[in-house]
């Protein structure tokens, strides 16, 4: 019985840890400027916790075949050195591990969330709802107008609820369910919620957010490659949450442009 | 009545020490050690509801300061009578001073009901601002503790009656609860006087 | 140290009349075996809502035979709305985290043994004791009674989080009386268990017998003593929370909802709230919960994994002082739920260093576990499987747990199916395992019969592997981007992963109809097994120096004198059946 459990345990070690190393599910190419780092945190991750990973499910293996009960009369013997090697290890190498890992991956993450935005940005607003997210431009005029919760309406496409009539700064705002944006421009999003939590998540630009009603959030980021990319929503909001998804288009600074003045000209 | 076979015989374990010398050990006593147990939960309960209402009063620009009504102050002094007298009850074992605290906490009681009609009469209600509903939240919590204090106190006066020793060990426990029961109020009050 | 009839503890006579005996009743086993069962109810409950889902996620328009006539507005046709798939969800994560993995390994198991294992007669306050119990079961039917009123159970999650689960019928389906229901059931559900943890700790310090010293408790008793402080904390600040929620779901109050929102095209009359509140306090609880769930399992592990080893656990008191070390750092780190809540980016940092450091203590206790496995003479029985299984899975579970505690990989991998297989191996497969091991190694104590072992063996079999196929390709799914908490699949990324979760779906359905065995044979054993000696597995401590079961005093009137510590396995000569030496002093059963 013990062999058997050493041999499964194998086995199952084995086959998962292949299929991790073979990347036969793995993340999408990376689109995004400060992605790679992400990446290389998770690869690093992955190493060292796959070498813990085989090292405990074979040492169990092995311990498991190697000590049943031979009924011989032979007397157990204890660890060499006790408890003693358990505790240096775990504090010494694991805790190098976990070291390293905090100082690298604080840095990584305050690229993306503790810096403020390029001041070149494009602003871009969006708002997520119940199950759909819009964006905004703020138009040749370069500001955004006010929004009104009170006058939001989904009928007439007001989902931002802006006044027009008596704002002249939402008179221009374009309005859009696609995100487009350019190709290694800088991207600062402000993120606000209509109704409850969402968040917006694009595996290939490594970055997710949560929307949070009564907060406004920013988020920013550039990508690399053009294209067209899933926004999934991941934080749950209702029924339609698995049906709640926009697309980003990542065009050429020159055809960027071209459709923003298209836009424009339509409001 | 279970019966039970005669047990294998006992392997023999690494001899037995010679015995250690006698040593007085403090009694326990559970019922003790259970109030001090109910204290920390109870104060943990507290202590959330002081976070939550000083994240609430930053979160938006919705605080309405408002004046507490002065019968808390009285209700506060009859509270601390009480517990003068039921620590007098305990160490005299009196199950009449018992009585006097269970009425004095009762009339505690009900000054807080009166209390909140004074409220509800300045238009004060449980949804109209936050300072209000954290007024209502917290003075309510506290009242059912009382309430179940005054259970405790119950059940001590029925020990009293029944037959057998005086019940010393739950009138301790009732009156460490009572007391804290004060102590609990206290904060309240000061986090209400501070914030409110 | 004290003797257990020292006036102050709780005497009560034998119970008569099948009430007192069997129902309402007063002792700790009786109440022990009652929280086992209302587990088991709810096991078998969240299992079926788990195929549900499973099954759906599958093949979402194939019917479901006979979901029509039992939920026509959650699966008209057999077809599981998504909403109701939300539902199925919410319920499922509420009724396994709370009424199983809460109450089986500690309120159902701890119960039974805390008193039995310091020798004492019974838990320092039985009355309080009894009434956990029935707050509870009261709370389990008030939860489960929002499958049938109103339009539903909600469908926020077992996290609940405001304000789609504070603003009321607006927000969706379920979100009307459903969600108050559950909110409801989690307050009473706090109350119980805060009674139950008083019990556990006032027992723990103040009744123990003679010379058992609190270096001398069995290392499960340590368990479910932390384990019940832990709880103390963590209850008594979801209890305000749910509070909070239900004024403002019935109250018109604004805790947790801002101004604003703008929902199901009405303009919510709630203003100044932050959802952000109820994530902390929420979280507060919730992480401190889930080594709620898994604390007593290592207690239980390390236990019974000597007495099959026939070797003592290695480094007892280096192990003590780690359940210490997590369950203190357990506080610390509850806002690596919320990395990306829209929280203060640099707390985000600041959580993850706890977060980190809590896998120091972690990975001491596995390797402590495979150190005693080390040099053993190791008896493959049953419960023995299930502890190794158990550290083999505690170790997958662990490590993905790893990744998530980095916020710039959790960028990443949050919300993604990465996140739903690391809680299920250290949850529901680790934690399970425990409550597994427990079960067959107490069983002969509990009922006075053996369990089968060949069906024992089988079940252990077919469930180790079955959750390895379940759950270890979910990190696949997760790395892939697939995010969790979906009813179906729809998004252009997601459509190529179907065919691996159809993989996970029937690996999921027979693991689950594995169980079955599991349950045939403990119903069966409970009745008809054959009769169980004390000490079936030559175990030290003072359970097994009593009857099976033990008679309804635990010792029969004379409380047993402890001369030594649970961990005296591998002395003597080594010859088979004199190389253990039990705590209690000789043997003392009842005599009458």
């Amino acid at each position: 019985m013990g062999k058997l459990f050493a041999v499964v345990v194998t086995i199952i070690t084995v086959v998962s840890t292949a299929i991790f190393i073979a990347h036969t599910w793995w993340l999408p190419p990376d689109i995004s400027a400060h992605g790679h780092a992400i990446d290389r945190q998770l690869s690093e991750t992955m190493i060292s916790s796959g070498v813990l990973f085989v090292l405990s499910q074979l040492a169990l293996a092995l311990f498991a075949w190697r000590f049943g009960d031979r009924e011989d009369g032979r007397r157990v013997k204890p660890f060499p050195g006790g408890a003693t090697p358990m505790v240096v290890f775990a504090a010494v190498l694991v805790g190098a591990e976990i070291l390293t890992l905090t100082l690298v991956g604080a840095k990584v993450w305050a690229g993306v969330f503790q810096t403020p935005p390029d001041p070149n940005s494009l602003q871009i607003d969006v708002q997520a709802e119940q199950f759909a997210f819009y964006f905004r431009y703020p138009g040749p005029d370069g500001r955004f107008g006010a929004t009104h919760p009170e006058l939001i309406n989904e009928a007439s496409e007001n989902f931002f609820g802006l006044d027009p009539a008596r704002d002249t700064s939402a008179r221009d705002d374009i309005v859009v369910p696609t995100l487009t944006i350019p190709l290694n421009r800088p991207i600062a999003l402000t993120l606000r919620a209509k109704d409850v939590n969402h968040a917006f998540y694009v595996p290939e630009l490594r970055i997710q957010q949560d929307f949070v009603p009564g907060l406004t959030i920013p988020l920013h980021f550039t990508a690399t490659q053009t294209g067209r990319y899933e926004i999934v929503c991941t934080q749950l909001c209702g029924l339609g949450h698995y049906n709640m998804r926009a697309y980003i288009e990542v065009l050429p600074q020159a055809q960027f442009d071209q459709w923003l003045k298209d836009k424009a000209a339509q409001q | 009545m279970t019966t039970v076979a005669s047990s294998p015989a006992q392997p023999p374990g690494p001899p037995t020490p010679a015995a250690p010398p006698v040593v007085e050990q403090p009694r326990p006593r559970p019922a003790q050690t259970g109030v001090w147990i109910a204290i920390a939960a109870i104060s943990m309960t507290f202590a959330a509801l002081t976070s939550a209402m000083v994240v609430r009063g930053s979160a938006a620009a919705d605080w309405r300061h408002f004046r507490l009504p002065p019968i808390l102050y009285l209700n506060t002094a009859l509270l601390l009578a009480s517990s003068a007298v039921l620590e007098a009850g305990r160490r005299r074992v009196a199950a009449h001073l018992v009585w006097v605290t269970l009425g004095l906490g009762l009339v505690f009681v009900v000054g807080q009901v009166v209390a909140w009609r004074q409220l509800a009469a300045q238009g004060l209600f449980l949804a109209t601002s936050p300072s209000s509903a954290f007024f209502y939240v917290f003075t309510a919590l506290h009242g059912l503790h009382v309430l179940g204090g005054l259970g405790g106190l119950g059940y001590v006066l029925r020990r009293f009656d029944a037959a057998g020793p005086a019940p010393v060990p739950a009138l301790g426990a009732a009156a460490l609860y009572w007391h804290f029961m004060d102590v609990l109020w206290l904060c309240v009050l000061v986090l209400l006087v501070l914030r409110v | 140290m004290t003797h257990a009839t020292v006036a102050g503890a709780h005497r009560h006579a034998p119970p008569q009349g099948f009430l007192r005996k069997h129902v309402f009743s007063l002792d700790h086993k009786v109440i022990g075996k009652q929280y086992l069962d209302l587990a088991l109810v709810a096991v078998c409950t969240g299992m079926i809502l788990s195929w549900l889902m499973r099954f759906h996620l599958a093949w979402p328009e194939t019917p479901i035979p006979g979901l029509a006539k039992l939920s026509p507005n959650g699966a008209a046709g057999g077809v599981i709305t998504p909403e109701y798939y939300l539902s199925l969800m919410t319920m499922h994560g509420t009724i396994m985290v709370f009424f199983v993995l809460t109450t089986a390994p500690f309120a159902g198991f701890g119960n039974y043994f805390l008193p039995i294992q310091v020798g004492a007669e019974d838990m320092a306050f039985p009355r309080i004791n009894m009434m956990s119990f029935w707050v509870t079961l009261v709370a389990f039917l008030v939860l489960i009674s929002a499958f049938v009123v109103g339009d539903g159970p909600p469908l926020s999650g077992w996290t609940a989080y405001a304000p789609l689960s504070a603003v009321g019928k607006d927000a969706g389906p379920g979100q009307g009386v459903g969600q108050t229901l559950w909110a409801v059931s989690i307050t009473l559900f706090c109350v119980a268990q805060l009674l139950g943890a008083l019990n556990f700790v006032t027992t723990t310090l103040d009744l123990r017998t003679k010379g058992m010293s609190l270096a001398r408790m069995p290392y499960s008793t340590w368990a479910w003593f932390i384990t019940s402080v832990i709880g103390l904390i963590a209850f008594a600040v979801l209890m305000p929370a749910c509070i909070l929620l239900i004024l403002d779901r019935v109250a018109g109050t604004s805790f947790f909802i801002p101004a604003g929102l703008v929902i199901s095209d009405r303009l919510q009359p709630h203003a100044g709230g932050s959802p952000l509140l109820w994530q902390h306090l929420f979280w507060f609880f919730g992480h401190p919960e889930v080594y709620i769930a898994i604390l007593p399992g290592f207690g239980i592990i390390s236990h019974i994994l000597p007495v099959f080893a026939r070797k003592p656990l290695l480094g007892p008191r280096v192990m003590i002082a780690c359940l210490v070390a997590i369950a203190f750092l357990s506080y610390t780190v509850w806002g690596h739920h919320m990395f990306l809540s829209g929280m203060n980016p640099f707390s985000a940092t600041l959580f993850s260093v706890p977060t980190l450091v809590i896998t120091i203590p972690a990975t001491i206790v596995t390797l402590l576990w495979i150190g005693t496995i080390y040099g053993a003479r190791l008896r493959f029985t049953t419960p023995a499987l299930f502890c190794l299984g158990f550290v083999s899975v505690f170790v997958s579970g662990g490590i993905s747990g790893f990744f998530l505690a980095q916020p710039s990989i959790d960028t990443y991998l949050h919300g993604t199916y990465f996140v739903v297989g690391h809680f299920h191996f250290v949850m529901g497969v680790a934690a399970m395992f425990g409550i597994f091991a427990a079960t067959y190694f107490w069983a002969p104590k509990m009922f006075g019969r053996m369990m089968n072992e060949t069906l024992g063996k089988w079940h252990f079999w077919l469930t180790f592997i079955g959750v390895y196929c379940v759950f270890m390709p979910m990190h696949y799914l997760g790395l892939a981007g697939n995010v969790r908490r979906y009813s179906a699949f729809t998004d252009d990324y997601l459509k190529p992963l179907i065919p691996l979760h159809r993989f996970i779906t029937v690996a999921a359905l027979f693991t689950g109809a594995a169980q079955l065995i599991f349950l045939f044979n403990l119903i069966r054993s409970r009745f008809r097994g054959p009769q169980a000696p004390d000490n079936p597995w030559e175990a030290t401590s003072l359970e097994w120096s009593t009857t099976s079961p033990p008679p309804f005093d635990n010792f029969g009137g004379r409380p047993p004198v402890v001369e030594r510590g649970p961990n005296e396995y591998g002395i003597g000569s080594g010859a088979r059946g004199v190389d253990y030496g039990m705590q209690a002093a000789a043997a003392r059963v009842s005599a009458r």
